[in-house]
């Protein structure tokens, strides 16, 4: 998908929110970036976005071919859904944008509503439907024009335990199917662990990459009880333990 | 709120009202001093169609006024929100004319615009659009950044991004201006009309209270401020409601919340 060739970013303030990054994120991944807060992972992701450029480094897409409108998906920590347009109408938002009509684009809009469990809510205003629900819509209209790149901004920290783990779920079930490659930030070591194919471990003040895991958990929707899921979040906690400033 | 609580204000007013006729009606005080609410109602009834036509003039004024402020301050927003160099050419101006007294401009605005109507009817917009102007600018400025960068990421043009994001996003403020301006246009309007009324030009209720005042009719005059007060409040609930019924069929919360 693209490179990172030693990206790095400095505030106005003079931080440096990002210090020589350097990774690939190869097609069909999904991954994780931990780390806490302030280490950078979010600016990393609007760099991604192409929302924030790098002061020093490059981003290198595969075939030269950076992202156009549609191509990346984003889903923000809050839902961040239009009040006024229900469900539906903020599905469609990204095909508006690109001058689709409500017509032709219906039938896809419908199809990614369903696939997030929102058949039959097409009609329901934001303020009608739970937190979960509204990052439910706040997926489909991140992927409803299909993009090649999905990036995710802590989407799940303000739900309650109950709701992030059908979330989780449900999203690890999308992945499974579509293979969009994902970039997820997280600062929870069990959601990384359940769902990332690779960990980048963050670590602040400078934002630098201090680890990086591959995962190998099986690859079935019944990984949350499988006991290397234990062993890979003791893994985690112990890289964490190893790289973080004391 | 109880019903009890809704009916405290009637009672509290018609508890006034008799206390006020009753003190009037003991200490004898001289009618064109302090008319009781019985000798106001009277006076009133005995001159309904010459206050009721004047009111009529004033809300025209009025009407007008808001209608021109709602434009006005909507234009003058979204010009600030297209440029900054908009925005730093028309702010100090739009706070000149807002703490430069209505009073004291009035004159020469009279003298300038020669067609009377038109006269008041600029005045009471210059009291009016401000409100519109400063709410809605803060509006369209207050766009939630992450849907700004959701649009951005999709490609949409700046036409796009005004009608489909900053503008629904700023009605909630627009509104809010709006009810704020309806009584700052009939403020402005009366204001203008009494100093018209000083050059001779006497058509709306603010003649009518300077007249009753060269005749010590007090209890006309009384009746005026009366009506006037009664249209102050209606023209507030009114556009209250309007701005719930826009708000509801839109989706929206209540002013200002958009998120």
């Amino acid at each position: 998908m693209l490179r990172l060739n030693g990206v790095g970013r400095r505030f106005p303030n003079n931080v440096i929110a990002l210090d020589n990054i350097t990774t690939r994120i190869e097609p069909g991944a999904f991954i994780a970036l931990l780390g806490p807060s302030g280490c950078g992972k979010s600016t990393l992701l609007r760099i991604l976005a192409g929302l924030d450029t790098p002061d020093t480094g490059s981003l290198t897409w595969d075939d030269n071919t950076p992202p156009g409108p549609g191509d990346i998906g984003f889903v923000f920590q809050d839902a961040t859904l239009l009040p006024w347009a229900n469900a539906e109408a903020n599905v469609f938002l990204p095909l508006r944008l690109a001058g689709k009509s409500l017509e032709t684009a219906r039938p896809i809009v419908r199809d990614t509503l369903a696939q997030l469990g929102l058949a039959g809510f097409e009609h329901a205003k934001p303020t009608e439907l739970s937190g979960g629900m509204r990052m439910r819509v706040s997926i489909a209209r991140a992927l409803v024009s299909r993009p090649k790149l999905l990036l995710m901004d802590e989407p799940f920290a303000a739900l309650d335990e109950f709701t992030r783990h059908r979330l989780q779920d449900d999203l690890f079930a999308l992945w499974r199917e579509a293979r969009t490659t994902i970039v997820f930030v997280t600062h929870s070591i069990y959601e990384a662990a359940y769902l990332a194919s690779r960990i980048i471990v963050m670590s602040p003040r400078p934002g630098r990459i201090a680890a990086e895991l591959t995962c190998t958990l099986p690859d079935t929707n019944t990984r949350r009880t499988d006991p290397a899921y234990a062993a890979l979040t003791t893994q985690v906690t112990e890289t964490l333990r190893a790289v973080m400033p004391a | 709120m109880t019903s009890l609580e809704r009916t405290a204000p009637i009672a509290f007013g018609l508890l006034g009202l008799i206390l006020w006729q009753t003190a009037v009606s003991l200490l004898q005080v001289p009618v064109y001093v302090l008319p009781g609410p019985i000798a106001i109602i009277t006076a009133f009834w005995s001159d309904h169609a010459s206050l009721l036509l004047s009111l009529l003039s004033t809300l025209a004024v009025t009407a007008a006024a808001l209608i021109a402020a709602a434009s006005l301050g909507m234009i003058l927003a979204l010009a600030m929100a297209a440029s900054r160099l908009a925005r730093a050419a028309i702010q100090p101006w739009a706070v000149v004319l807002q703490v430069t007294p209505v009073v004291a401009i009035a004159p020469l605005i009279i003298i300038w615009v020669n067609q009377q109507f038109a006269a008041l009817v600029v005045c009471a917009t210059i009291v009016a659009f401000f409100p519109v102007l400063s709410n809605t600018a803060a509006g369209l400025a207050a766009t939630p950044p992450e849907l700004a960068d959701l649009f951005r990421l999709n490609g949409a043009t700046r036409r796009q991004t005004l009608f489909l994001l900053r503008l629904p996003a700023a009605l909630p403020y627009f509104l809010a201006g709006l009810r704020i301006a309806g009584t700052l246009a009939l403020v402005g309007a009366v204001v203008a009309e009494f100093v018209a009324s000083s050059g001779g030009f006497a058509s709306g209720l603010a003649g009518r209270i300077l007249e009753s005042g060269y005749r010590l009719e007090i209890a006309r005059m009384f009746a005026a401020l009366t009506l006037l007060a009664i249209t102050g409040i209606l023209i507030y609930a009114a556009l209250g409601a309007f701005e719930r019924m826009i708000l509801r069929r839109f989706g929206a919360g209540p002013s200002g919340e958009v998120k």
